[in-house]
């Protein structure tokens, strides 16, 4: 199936042509997995293009990359340290903790950030010319990803110095990452068509993300919070407080997240998602028109 | 015949005009929402339905059209500004969906929809070749096998890694032409790009479009120029105001534009408010073409004769602020001029020109000195709005008028004289040595 809005469905016909219907009257399907893929070229591209421009300089690439986190860990271990307070368990070292936090939290925001505006940085292909508008807020999950990987050798160059070692359970780490990726996509998608929508909408986001950064632990650990019980879903529905806490946990053998805490966040995702596309694919429709 | 490359059933595209036009704000959302909440008691308590308001702004740019193209066949688009063609290209490439109506499309869509289609500014021509390639859905094999081909037609080979932001206009078309003729679309849609670039770049790519035609690649093209359609096409349709007016062979076509093309009778009225080019502010009355040595209007003007052209409108919506305006393309369809009564483009002040109307009738004179035009036939547009850039009111070169060499600047020469314009200007040489 492919899509365009409205209704735009393909397929092989007999002569191997591909046949596309684009019908004001159908409704489009929601999710099109099929074209997408046959546009991973596109997505590669454009991917590819954002991580050279990055790393076209390595060095300088790299540093940028490694900067922010480990300022940030500098600061807030230095703050916590000085007011005496410790927001973690006692386990491992505070800093790497925090390193894991701010590391996922980064992967995350960047995310979100740059999908944002990816719909509307592109206006100039969008009117010009047709791919599936959704490649472009998977072609910006390229390049956090591989800064994330970035800091993950400084962290693993950390643990090595405190010799904190991982236990097996580092094997479910890509796992937490991938659903980290789906649920900043699953934002990534509502926000872009937000923001071709609405144009002031982008001012917003920052603000969010800088309120996501504090009620998420991702400078404390959620074992040191003493949160009233009846809070607690409501603490949990947030999907990065149980992503992150399965980070540490994978990583640094913290506490994890309970069972019920994991699907309340996955349910949270998924309607994320599934109502994410909807929107993005009923924005898409004049989208040229109006971006 | 059932090897129908394109099938187009009952298209319709309507555009919201006006202040819609401009982008939406979250923040006058959450107004609106806010104001239809605090209404929703009065609403509910009613119980009539809520009016549908019949949105006067919207705009049809497309209606009801249909037509096939059979694989293999080059087919032609022709039309006034105005009249569509822009709209169909977009919902034939699927950059826009339509509002009504069903397209059907059999093969790969490559399109060149004005320069550098699907171009992206900060990547190198390399890298924009196979981003083209991308966006027609080939993988990085298949474009590597056409990579050397497009970039040797293009003439860029010393290029090829500058990022495109940094090329010449000439260099740009060259290569999205290449790349669009070379990645071997099924279905290549070409809007008016034929007419760019060097002649001898020109001829080139009217031999590739014969080319690709003799490959069996579907080709529908769009263009001004009658002659590129007559050349290459062997199948047409004709746009006008969004509907379509002719359907068959090139040569029955192109007569049906020029026949029915421009009234010539030097003034066209509208009689009547409620259907007059414009909506809810502004709608037009009428446009006349005068010559200063006649009080009636005049279709044919001498080239030393100043020109008046006055254009009359209703002003519907009090304290509007509005100005007249026109813009004059040549027989070719290249924009001459466009002027307005707005301050500071009117070179006198004109009294209403941008200013608050009360409701009514208006007329506005623009003078276009004499010897200012070359001789031929010129078409006006007129609108009136906000300045050049909001008309509320538009009617796509609605007349036209011829302008007539008197022989004044001629002497003895009498062959074609070049330019758009003929100004008859002061010159003095003299002797340096």
């Amino acid at each position: 199936m492919s899509s365009l809005a409205d209704n735009a469905a393909s397929q092989r016909s007999t002569e191997g042509t591909r046949l596309v219907v684009i019908d004001a009257a159908r409704a489009a399907s929601w999710f099109d997995w099929r074209e997408l893929w046959n546009y991973r070229e596109l997505i590669w591209i454009l991917a590819a293009r954002d991580i050279t421009v990055r790393y076209r300089q390595a060095v300088v690439g790299v540093a940028w990359v490694v900067l922010q986190p480990v300022a940030e860990m500098v600061v807030f271990s230095g703050l916590f340290s000085l007011l005496g307070k410790r927001p973690a368990g006692e386990a491992v070292p505070y800093t790497i903790s925090l390193l894991c936090g701010l590391l996922l939290w980064q992967l995350f925001a960047a995310i979100v950030s740059s999908s944002t505006s990816c719909l509307v940085d592109n206006r100039p292909l969008l009117t010009k010319v047709y791919f599936p508008r959704m490649v472009l807020p998977l072609a910006v999950c390229l390049r956090p990803l591989v800064d994330f990987g970035v800091g993950l050798v400084v962290l693993a160059g950390l643990m090595a110095w405190f010799h904190v070692a991982p236990s097996l359970a580092l094997l479910m780490m890509p796992l937490v990452v991938l659903a980290t990726v789906i649920t900043a996509l699953a934002l990534g998608l509502w926000l872009s068509a937000l923001n071709a929508h609405y144009r002031d909408f982008g001012y917003i986001v920052p603000f969010l993300l800088r309120i996501g950064f504090f009620v998420s632990p991702v400078i404390y650990e959620t074992a040191s919070l003493n949160i009233p019980t009846q809070w607690h879903l409501l603490y949990s529905l947030n999907p990065m407080s149980s992503l992150l806490e399965s980070f540490r946990w994978s990583l640094i053998g913290t506490a994890g997240p309970e069972v019920i805490e994991v699907v309340a966040s996955l349910v949270a995702t998924f309607l994320v998602l599934v109502t994410g596309a909807w929107y993005f694919r009923r924005v898409e429709r004049f989208l040229a028109d109006r971006i | 015949m059932n090897d129908v490359a394109l099938r187009v059933e009952n298209l319709a595209k309507v555009f919201q005009m006006g202040h819609h036009l401009a982008y939406h704000r979250f923040t006058e959302f959450i107004e609106n929402m806010a104001k239809n909440v605090a209404r929703l008691p009065s609403r509910l308590m009613s119980s009539k339905p809520a009016k549908a308001k019949p949105d006067a702004n919207l705009f049809w740019a497309l209606d009801d059209v249909s037509f096939e193209v059979q694989r293999g066949e080059v087919f032609g688009v022709i039309g006034r500004n105005g009249a569509g063609k822009s709209t169909l290209l977009k919902l034939l490439s699927r950059i826009t969906t339509p509002t009504r109506g069903r397209i059907e499309i059999r093969g790969r869509v490559g399109s060149l929809l004005e320069v550098g289609t699907g171009f992206h500014h900060e990547l190198t021509g390399r890298e924009n070749v196979f981003l083209n390639g991308a966006f027609l859905g080939m993988t990085r094999r298949e474009i590597k096998q056409k990579f050397d081909a497009i970039v040797a037609f293009a003439e860029v080979e010393r290029f090829l890694d500058t990022p495109v932001k940094h090329y010449s206009s000439g260099m740009y078309i060259r290569l999205a032409f290449s790349i669009a003729a070379h990645l071997e679309p099924e279905i290549l849609i070409v809007d008016e790009v034929l007419g760019v670039g060097d002649a001898a770049f020109q001829k080139k790519s009217m031999d590739v479009m014969r080319d690709v035609a003799r490959r069996g690649c579907t080709c529908l093209i769009v263009s001004h120029n009658l002659p590129t359609i007559t050349n290459l096409c062997t199948r047409a349709l004709l746009l006008r105001s969004g509907r379509l007016a002719a359907n068959g062979p090139v040569d029955e076509v192109v007569e049906q534009y020029l026949a029915t093309g421009l009234s010539l009778g030097g003034e066209i009225v509208w009689n009547d408010p409620a259907t007059a080019p414009g909506y809810d502010i502004v709608r037009l009355h009428a446009v006349r073409v005068r010559h200063t040595d006649s009080l009636s209007s005049t279709a044919d003007i001498g080239i030393s004769q100043e020109i008046e052209i006055e254009i009359s409108y209703w002003n519907l919506l009090d304290q509007e602020c509005l100005s007249a305006g026109f813009t004059l393309r040549d027989h070719v369809a290249t924009s001459v001029f466009t002027t307005s009564s707005m301050r500071p483009v009117s070179l006198t002040p004109d009294a209403w020109g941008g200013m608050p109307h009360p409701v009514g009738l208006f007329r506005s004179v623009c003078r276009i000195p004499a010897h200012t035009l070359n001789e031929g036939r010129y078409a006006i547009t007129p609108f009136v709005g906000h300045g050049l850039t909001e008309p509320f009111a538009r009617a796509e070169d609605v007349l036209s008028f011829n302008i007539h060499d008197t022989g004044e600047m001629r002497g003895e020469y009498f062959g074609h004289w070049p330019g758009v314009v003929r100004p008859w200007l002061p010159w003095s040489t003299e002797q340096m040595s």
